[in-house]
């Protein structure tokens, strides 16, 4: 890998992108080189998305105006701004703010005061334990309902899923969301509507645990309160299942295809052939190849899960990343919400690193 | 390919019409059932917002009549059948209306998107080069963001959070336009790269075609045959960012027009409370909307290809060429459309 990182240094940052991936298959790149060129992909996509949302932000007038503009006198919004130094050229601007970037600082929020690396230390925790219960949530309802589609390809089965897989798709989360909202907590009262646990367990959290992780679920296991860990979940289920069923539907959908995809290679032919049973080929030869690609896709849907989260933490008022975002929108503190999408930016360029990554150590084929 | 015989100079609306009367034709049992289904849905959604003056019993922001005013939260009644807001609007009359508003954006959003994607792709893999080099770098850029996190930029932008009818539309469409771009781009570029190497370019080349020639009679036509799919998929993508772009308040104002999204987000405390005829609506109408167009979009994929109209998912990686980007997530496995699918 060291080896192969000189070797690709020398070359400027954007080629690795364009570069035809049958050059690199000729000269024989292993997997060092492939997680290298990657790696070194990362920079130029923060790099252009940096500055894209830059200068869109820019391009209305500064963030202060924006925020303040009508509420404050001329002069003293000039002051303002002058004393932000958004009255220098665009161009410094730019400069210094990718300086700052260079030294992770994302800025402070116009609302709170408070620096933008911080407001994710303080609420990443949350839309991570979402995020996490939603991919739950997507792989035990997606995975196996796919396989069944696949299983009974063309049957009535197989229409109500792909239905359904549909349905997850075209309903937005939030409305989702207020769907749950409105049966199960306000006509049943079986579970919660808002917030991640109630104000006991959250009290309970803060005196009883010494350095909470700010993911409720392993926090309230500290406490070592059953009552508090059941309450924790049963904040959780609502949100989980509307952020998990969009994902859900994009599973069931692809594992479908895949299986069916495999179910019809030499190799399956080969093993019915040879006596193997439908099912035992369906368990054993189609599904696990058809997995892989899921892995794939794990990475794109990194991206929509944050998308969806924003939603689904301002419906369930999920005191997560989605929704200081969706705080500071409304507050139209125009310097955090720039601060918080690079910062998400930057998440899911490493996160989609490091499932092409994985992706390329399970299969193969992935590499250059 | 003759469903994909088209040039860009031809309306996005009209280039549907045809093509989907041969699939109806061809498509049997389930495939024709769902197609049959979202063309009804979609007809639906069409007229409701040709015919909305007619079918809305008030005005989107009308708040009294002869009567007096509607109050607030009103249940569902022979006056207002499905209730007013909390706003005090009548519900059923900013369904309707916002019909319109979600076309404007559909049309808007997807007429530039596709100009200009497909234009930037055929350029770029057509005579290659730096340009397409750094093409590709922006596209895959801006393909791995989150897409609703660039609409909210977008807004920001256009709109500085402050919405007019037409600014909360312009907003939400220049939103959706910048998301697409890469996807069109994508497509047709993978297409065109394949495409100029086949030997009746070379044909043309050779007789003094010019260069907007080729790549609009020989290339372009030939590297449309999954547009359709994208096509729809990305209208039925529009109504969820704007959907999407009004719960998080860059909604167009109640008074200047009628949104969904924004309308949700309103009836957002409703909820706790048990009112249910705030949201439901709305809600519904999204789902209405984007279902059947999402449901003509997946029957057209399976059926615009002969290929992939018996055996879909078994010619899965043949249809996944199109979607390999150099250096792309996309770049392995049978994902195929799917993998595009995937990714909102």
């Amino acid at each position: 890998m060291t080896t192969t990182s000189t070797e690709l240094t020398g070359e400027p940052a954007t080629v690795p992108e364009a570069a035809p991936p049958t050059r690199r298959r000729r000269t024989g790149g292993g997997l060092g080189s492939y997680i290298t060129v990657r790696f070194l992909l990362i920079f130029p996509t923060v790099f252009i998305l940096v500055t894209t949302v830059f200068f869109l932000m820019r391009t209305t007038g500064d963030p202060i105006t924006a925020a303040l503009g009508g509420r404050l006198a001329p002069a003293e919004l000039a002051e303002r701004v002058a004393a932000a130094g958004y009255d220098r050229p665009l161009f410094t601007q730019y400069l210094e703010y990718l300086g700052q970037l260079v030294r992770l600082d994302f800025g402070t929020t116009l609302s709170t005061n408070q620096p933008v690396l911080e407001v994710l230390a303080d609420f990443g925790a949350a839309t991570l334990e979402l995020a996490v219960y939603a991919l739950i949530v997507a792989f035990v309802i997606g995975i196996p309902l796919g396989r069944f589609a696949a299983y009974a390809r063309d049957r009535w089965p197989d229409a109500v899923l792909r239905v359904f897989a549909i349905l997850c798709y075209a309903t937005p989360v939030f409305f989702l969301g207020m769907l749950l909202k409105l049966v199960f907590s306000s006509s049943l009262g079986w579970l919660p509507a808002n917030g991640r646990a109630s104000t006991r367990t959250e009290i309970l959290i803060q005196t009883s645990v010494d350095n909470p992780t700010g993911i409720y679920l392993i926090d309230a296991i500290k406490t070592g309160s059953g009552e508090a860990v059941r309450d924790v979940l049963e904040h959780a289920i609502l949100p989980a299942v509307a952020l998990g069923l969009l994902t859900a539907g994009v599973f069931l959908r692809l594992v479908r295809t895949n299986v069916i995809g495999t179910l019809g290679m030499g190799y399956v032919e080969a093993a019915r052939s040879r006596g193997v049973g439908e099912r035992r080929l369906l368990r054993k030869h189609a599904y696990r190849p058809a997995l892989i690609p899921i892995i794939t896709v794990i990475g794109l849907q990194i991206a929509l899960l944050l998308g969806g989260a924003v939603l689904t933490e301002t419906t369930f008022e999920w005191r997560g990343l989605g929704f200081q975002l969706s705080e500071f929108l409304q507050a139209r503190d125009f310097v955090a919400v720039q601060g918080m999408v690079v910062l998400l930016a930057v998440v899911v360029a490493v996160t989609n690193f490091v499932v092409d990554v994985v992706a390329a150590l399970i299969d193969p084929r992935v590499r250059y | 390919m003759s469903t994909a015989a088209t040039t860009t100079a031809v309306p996005v609306r009209r280039r549907r019409g045809l093509p989907v009367v041969r699939q109806l034709k061809q498509a049997v049992g389930l495939q024709r059932g769902m197609l049959v289904a979202g063309l009804v849905l979609t007809g639906v959604f069409l007229l409701t917002a040709a015919l909305a003056d007619l079918l809305a019993p008030y005005g989107y922001n009308q708040l009294r009549d002869a009567d007096g005013p509607f109050g607030a939260q009103q249940s569902p009644s022979g006056e207002h059948w499905l209730g007013t807001t909390v706003g005090g609007y009548d519900v059923l009359s900013r369904v309707i209306y916002g019909t319109r508003t979600a076309l404007a954006v559909i049309v808007v959003g997807i007429v530039l998107s596709f100009f200009i994607g497909v234009l930037l792709g055929l350029v770029s893999g057509y005579f290659g080069g730096w340009l397409d080099r750094v093409l590709v770098v922006v596209a895959d850029a801006v393909y791995a963001f989150p897409p609703l996190l660039l609409a909210i930029v977008t807004a920001i932008v256009i709109s500085g959070g402050q919405s007019s009818l037409w600014g909360g539309i312009m907003a939400a469409a220049i939103a959706i336009t910048v998301i697409y771009i890469p996807q069109y781009f994508r497509v047709i570029r993978a297409e065109t790269v394949r495409i100029k190497a086949e030997a009746y370019v070379e044909s043309a080349k050779v007789i003094g075609a010019s260069h907007w020639r080729i790549m609009t009679r020989h290339v372009l036509r030939n590297a449309t045959r999954t547009l359709p799919l994208i096509l729809t998929l990305n209208a039925s993508e529009a109504i969820l960012t704007l959907a999407g772009l009004g719960f998080l308040g860059f909604g167009i104002e109640p008074t200047s027009g009628a949104e969904w999204g924004f309308d949700l987000n309103r009836a957002l405390s409703d909820v706790t409370s048990g009112i249910w005829w705030t949201s439901i609506p709305p809600g519904l109408a999204i789902v209405w909307v984007v279902l059947g167009l999402t449901l003509v979009g997946e029957s057209l994929n399976d059926l615009v290809d002969p290929r992939l109209r018996s055996r879909r998912a078994a010619d899965a990686g043949e249809t996944g060429e199109v979607t390999v980007v150099p250096g792309g997530t996309l770049g392995a496995g049978p994902a195929g459309l799917a993998g595009i699918e995937a990714t909102r």
